[in-house]
């Protein structure tokens, strides 16, 4: 009974189920030991409030640690790039710690200086999931700090490329300022304006009305000349490319605003409308705003260099050093441990190599390497120390390679999206009409009216509508996602991924998951005699498919195995109990049980029958199945991976005999298969992918979404990052932003029919500011309401909006 | 009449106040992490209550 009482536990600090009651203190149990060194640590240093703020707020430490694992740390080079200050006493240095998720990570982050004394002070941010820290020099050192950090279960995120000036960057903080002071004058404008709409201009006192006209002139100088600087600027960059961009009309129509608001008042014909001026200018600083809120924690631009380690352990005389690895050459001999990426191309010279390719090529299962073989950059070793010698260096290695590519140093061209095309249009439609309206009037010889007409046509007519419906769409289809979790790069993103009409698929990481199979025994029903005889005799094998299959079967107590023979990458054999037992690979054991069956097989052969056989296939993600036969009624979809075949007949199943699936595809091949989707078949195409082999396809593609799982925050350069569980609503955000793409239409469109209504008055010269200063908020106002309560709307519909917690 | 004028200028007065408080906050860094004080004002509460 207690027994499974036990089972039903879950570990007191991560909350993962205890898989037996071994690891315990107290009457806490804990699933490993990693998790019970850290609430030994936390416990005394008198630190539990940890587990007061939140239950089981820790994150599972199922990893062995190992000692002088940060000795590149007391690299005084490697010191100088990670340590922004540094004097006699103190040092600043911030980390990046992606294990930050809730209110206790924060709560000892800012408490670590009770675990080690050295350290001053420390400040999370959290947004960023960041921590500054100051600490002592004499009382400790920088990888004191980090093995401290480690210890409690958050180790630093080290990685010389994106270490780089962590204060923020300065634009985002003058459009605060920008939005800032044209709020405040807006609204102090429009205060002194409403006199003038309110009683005709006879009722007000000269001399108030004079000095309103003049503080509202003062207060119109700021924003035009601070707060609008954006438009001019960009407008004034388009002109000097010859090229017409949507801020054109909009910076020529608040300077002619300005100018006849001026010229107005100082003639005493009116008041101008330097309200609509500096509030049009407030409405679509927002609206910027609100498309440009970026995702901080996320970074949508990592190359190879991201995911590699700092350092490596070069050995040379028997003596450790460590050594950056851009200094690593070749022929020099290195250590790798456990679980750690091998940066460069080398061959094995000690140790027993089981290397786990998963996100440089997309091969599912490791692959055992022998010594005198080649190890490649990216792999990761699982289990064991080894010692290589460097072929080539990092950034010679097959691998990075990829990134000589030009297409990753092609800057990112500026290519015309819809609203820039209706601008250019709407620009030339509105500057026509002006000269021509102008110019009815000249003919007529009433040059006033011709001034009047001309003006004021290319106020009503400026295109803010367009750009404040296509700016508060997208921002808020931006925020929808961002819920959801995935991850937009910029809001042009949206409007590609409506354009779309082809999808690549990666297999490996992308549709399924990267760890864990599904293994399946099909054959004679093997009795428990049986089972242990096959679980003991793959018990002595290395093959990760004989570990997949030894975790499946679950055996404890195992016989005795003689005359145990490996043929290498094939299969096994040995004596158990007197009877001759035999497994592997079809090809090895000459017998396969069911032949229609796809997977990669381990045949069972006892006394020289074939019993049956174990299928690894591969795990596919919750919903793909969904999303990929809600996918295929829209778009031709193929997929193209670095695996071997053996989940063909699965693919084809899945997306259908017609598409093309392609297997052993090198990094360099996938991107070439894109290149060529776009150029000769004039496809549009979005790449799904997650590894690192994938870098090339996600740059080349339209739109490249990376998949992203989570505690896993390394994502290759990409436009937009999803989270792994989420990934079966892909379809359902495509939708979300074909719907952004007509409710920029129709909002436009409403917009266009006020402005219609103000240009009617507007060439026949008789627009009262009256009439102009009502239509534009109103024009404004609406296309803000509507545009937000349709893109709720929508996602409401495609049940974005539930998720959103 | 003129009092409308010391009203407003006043007012104006009052709402420039503002905006440099608003400005000085930005500038300040008060919305470059809006989550983490969220969560730090609960621990101090937590600290006084066990004192």
């Amino acid at each position: 009974m207690s027994n499974s009482k036990a089972i039903l536990q879950s570990c007191f600090h991560c909350g993962n189920d205890v898989p037996d009651n071994s690891i315990r203190l107290e009457d806490k149990a804990f699933c490993c030991s990693g998790c019970k060194m850290v609430f030994e640590i936390l416990n005394e240093h008198d630190l539990c409030t940890y587990y007061d703020l939140n239950q089981k707020p820790g994150l599972i430490q199922n990893r062995t640690k190992r000692k002088d694992k940060y000795a590149f740390l007391d690299d005084l080079e490697i010191q100088r790039k990670l340590i922004h200050f540094s004097n006699q006493h103190q040092s600043h240095v911030t980390f990046y710690i992606p294990q930050i998720h809730c209110s206790s990570c924060l709560w000892l982050l800012e408490n670590i200086h009770k675990v080690n004394d050295g350290i001053v002070s420390s400040r999370v941010n959290f947004t960023k999931k960041e921590v500054f820290i100051v600490f002592d020099n004499s009382k400790t050192s920088l990888k004191n700090v980090v093995e401290s950090l480690d210890n409690i279960g958050y180790e630093p995120y080290l990685s010389l490329n994106e270490i780089s000036s962590k204060s923020p960057s300065k634009t985002d903080k003058t459009r605060w300022y920008k939005i800032g002071v044209a709020g405040f004058c807006f609204g102090n404008i429009m205060m002194m304006s409403l006199a003038d709409y309110v009683v005709s201009a006879d009722v007000i006192d000269p001399k108030i009305d004079l000095f309103f006209k003049i503080l509202s002139v003062l207060l119109s100088l700021p924003v035009l000349f601070y707060s609008a600087t954006e438009f001019f600027v960009s407008a004034w960059y388009g002109l000097k490319n010859k090229y017409l961009n949507i801020d054109f009309p909009v910076a020529l129509a608040l300077a002619i605003t300005f100018i006849r608001s001026i010229y107005e008042i100082t003639n005493g014909a009116g008041n101008g409308y330097l309200d609509s001026m500096a509030g049009i200018v407030f409405f679509m600083l927002i609206g910027r705003w609100l498309q440009s809120r970026t995702y901080q924690t996320i970074s949508f631009d990592r190359d190879y260099k991201s995911f590699f380690p700092i350092a490596l352990n070069v050995v040379k005389d028997g003596i450790i050093t460590p050594t950056e690895i851009s200094k690593v050459k070749e022929k020099d001999i290195i250590q790798v441990h456990s679980n750690e990426i091998i940066p460069v191309d080398a061959i094995l010279s000690k140790g027993n190599a089981s290397i786990d390719y998963s996100f440089v090529s997309g091969e599912s299962l490791p692959i055992n390497v022998n010594i005198g073989e080649m190890i490649y950059a990216g792999g990761k070793q699982l289990d064991g120390l080894l010692e290589l010698m460097v072929v080539k260096e990092v950034s010679q290695s097959y691998l990075t390679n990829l990134w000589n590519n030009p297409i990753f140093n092609k800057e990112e061209t500026i290519k015309e999206n819809t609203y820039d095309t209706i601008g250019k249009y709407f620009t030339y439609g509105v500057l026509a009409l002006g000269f021509l309206s102008g110019l009815f009037w000249l003919l007529k010889g009433e040059t006033t009216l011709m001034w009047n007409a001309f003006t004021t046509v290319l106020i009503v007519a400026c295109p803010c509508a367009l750009l404040l419906s296509n700016n508060y769409t997208y921002g808020n289809i931006l925020r929808v996602l961002g819920l959801n979790k995935f991850y937009l790069r910029s809001p042009q993103v949206i409007e590609k991924l409506s354009n779309i009409n082809h999808i690549v698929l990666d297999k490996t990481g992308t549709i399924t998951q990267t760890h864990g199979s599904n293994v399946r025994y099909a054959g004679i029903v093997l009795e428990k005699n049986l089972k242990t005889m096959v679980a003991s005799l793959l018990k002595q094998s290395s093959h990760p498919a004989s570990k997949v299959v030894t975790e499946f079967l679950n055996e404890t107590h195992l016989f005795e195995v003689s005359d145990f023979k490996e043929t290498e990458g094939q299969g096994i054999e040995g004596w158990i109990n007197e009877r001759h037992v035999k497994i592997g690979s079809p090809k090895f054991v000459g017998a396969e049980y069911f032949k229609d069956i796809p997977g990669t097989k381990v045949v069972i052969f006892i006394d020289g029958i074939v019993l049956g056989e174990f299928i690894i296939t591969n795990k596919y993600r919750y919903g793909v199945t969904k999303l990929i036969d809600s996918l295929k009624k829209l778009y031709s979809i193929s997929l193209i991976s670095g695996d071997n075949d053996t989940e063909l007949k699965n693919i084809e199943h899945l997306l259908g005999k017609d598409s093309d699936v392609y297997f052993n595809q090198s990094p360099q091949q996938k991107l070439d298969y894109i290149k060529n989707l776009q150029d000769h078949h004039n496809l549009k195409v979005m790449m799904i992918g997650d590894g690192l082999n994938d870098a090339g396809a996600l740059k080349q593609s339209d739109v490249g979404i990376a998949v992203a799982d989570t505690g896993n925050n390394f994502t290759p350069s990409s436009d937009g990052v999803i989270d792994g569980t989420r990934l079966s609503k892909l379809d359902t955000f495509i939708q979300l932003a074909k719907a952004g793409k007509k409710i920029i239409l129709l909002t436009f469109s409403i917009s266009v029919i006020y402005n219609l209504v103000g240009l009617y008055y507007a060439m026949q010269g008789i627009l009262s500011p009256v009439i102009a200063a009502i239509l534009m908020p109103c024009s404004s106002i609406t296309i803000i309401l509507l545009t937000y309560g349709l893109t709720e709307w929508v996602s409401h519909k495609l049940n974005l909006n539930e998720n959103s917690k | 009449m003129s009092v409308i004028i010391i009203l407003l200028i006043v007012s104006i007065c009052i709402a420039g106040g503002f905006l440099v408080a608003f400005l000085w906050s930005v500038k300040d860094g008060q919305f470059d992490d809006i989550e983490s004080p969220a969560n730090r004002i609960l621990f101090n509460n937590n600290k006084t209550n066990k004192k």
